[in-house]
């Protein structure tokens, strides 16, 4: 799954994320693709306090693993 | 209206509020200048001097006055890379330093060590980034962002203390330099930093031994009292104000998908830092001040460059929907159990 958030400001990429993510299957990813400077932390912030994997970044691209 | 952002400003203390006042009309002159006035200017000065140095735990030869406290950070590091350009120009700072040190640090070869979650710096990380080159380490006391107070140091180099925050709030750790900001203790706006005999730092400015620009006596007076007078109270406000944090803490902890940030022990007694997920910081912002309660936010919407706070990032905290509060004299028990009761409805009505 892409979501494109290019252009949004946090925390809208976040609730994107948050959206969308009951529809990932455990295992699978989700890719944002998002170039707000704050989308860097605040998805890693997301990811360690939802028990989620933030797999890295290359360009605008974040991916996101679900592991519960 | 309530101000929750001591951490920002505060207004006056009442005693340097009277000790302006009265200097306006008593020591206006300029206190290098030899007639009567004057000379009645530098005994006004050589006094406040001496008790902003007892406080400060420092000799009064060791004071310099700076025009606020970034001057006194910026001109800290570059006093110390001038003064000792033979030994190196290699700085070691933390990630979560005052943007003045960073900028100051970055005009060189710096390393930036990081923190950890709670905002506290890895000792071992710190002591091993001093090479032999290195010439100053620069370790804030305590956050002025999230209030983690930092462990102490052990390095062969001197250690500048950024203690805006700290001063009056919080017993100092040792220093080599001290830098302060008595806007933050109550009083008007005035740098200071500090420099221990034997340590070589010379004024990075065309001015013989200090800050550039004339003396504000009235300023160094008001703040010289209102650093006496906060000392005095420093006790009784800790024991005061720590628990009415905690409250906050609690209170914000216990809203779903809100994270309290920060050391929750080996903290400033005043100061906390929550963030709101899906809430930007510029909306409870502004919904908190139409609610009575000004706060300050670390999130890009709220920043002058929009981008996030380097210290929140440094942690890995989210960065967007964060509130910081800082509580001063002026806080009551019922303000904050009024801020207690109203932060869950205001979160609750901005996710819609």
């Amino acid at each position: 799954m892409i979501l494109d958030c290019l252009g949004q400001k946090c925390p809208l990429p976040i609730i994107e994320l948050a959206r969308a993510f009951p529809s990932v299957a455990v295992g699978d990813t989700v890719t944002v693709l998002a170039d707000d400077p704050a989308a860097e932390p605040d998805l890693k912030a997301w990811c360690r306090l939802r028990g989620q994997s933030y797999e890295g970044r290359s360009g605008d691209a974040f991916l996101i693993r679900r592991l519960t | 209206m309530v101000s929750f952002d001591a951490a920002s400003g505060l207004p006056l203390h009442p005693l340097a509020r009277e000790a302006w006042l009265a200097a306006l009309d008593d020591g206006w002159a300029d206190p290098a200048r030899l007639y009567g006035s004057a000379r009645r200017a530098r005994q006004l000065l050589d006094g406040a001097l001496a008790s902003m140095a007892a406080q400060l735990g420092c000799r009064v030869d060791e004071l310099h006055l700076a025009p606020n406290g970034t001057q006194a950070l910026y001109g800290a590091v570059r006093g110390i890379r001038a003064a000792r350009a033979r030994a190196g120009s290699h700085v070691v700072h933390s990630a979560i330093e005052h943007s003045a040190a960073l900028h100051a640090c970055g005009e060189g070869p710096a390393t930036s060590v990081p923190v950890d979650l709670l905002g506290r710096v890895s000792l071992d990380a710190f002591e091993a980034a001093v090479q032999p080159d290195t010439v100053l380490a620069c370790l804030i006391a305590a956050s002025h962002e999230v209030g983690t107070v930092q462990p102490r140091v052990d390095v062969p180099v001197p250690v500048l203390v950024d203690a805006a925050q700290a001063i009056g709030r919080t017993p100092l750790p040792s220093w080599d330099l001290l830098a302060g900001s008595a806007r933050k203790w109550g009083g008007p706006s005035l740098g200071l930093l500090a420099v221990r005999t034997g340590v070589r730092w010379v004024s990075p400015w065309p001015e013989e031994g200090g800050f550039p620009g004339s003396l504000d006596l009235p300023a160094v007076l008001a703040a010289a009292v209102a650093l006496e007078a906060v000392s005095l109270e420093r006790v009784a406000e800790d024991a005061r104000l720590r628990p009415l944090v905690g409250r906050i803490r609690a209170a914000a902890g216990a809203i779903e998908d809100v994270e309290v940030v920060g050391d929750p022990d080996e903290r400033l007694p005043h100061l906390v830092t929550f963030s709101v997920l899906y809430v930007d910081g510029e909306s409870l912002v502004t919904a908190l001040d139409a609610e009575g309660f000004e706060v300050s936010s670390g999130s890009s919407c709220t920043s002058s460059v929009l981008e996030p706070s380097h210290v929140l990032v440094a942690m890995g905290v989210s960065t967007h929907g964060s509130v910081r509060v800082s509580l001063s004299r002026w806080v009551t028990e019922d303000d904050v159990d009024r801020f207690c009761q109203v932060l869950p409805q205001v979160v609750a009505r901005l996710r819609g």
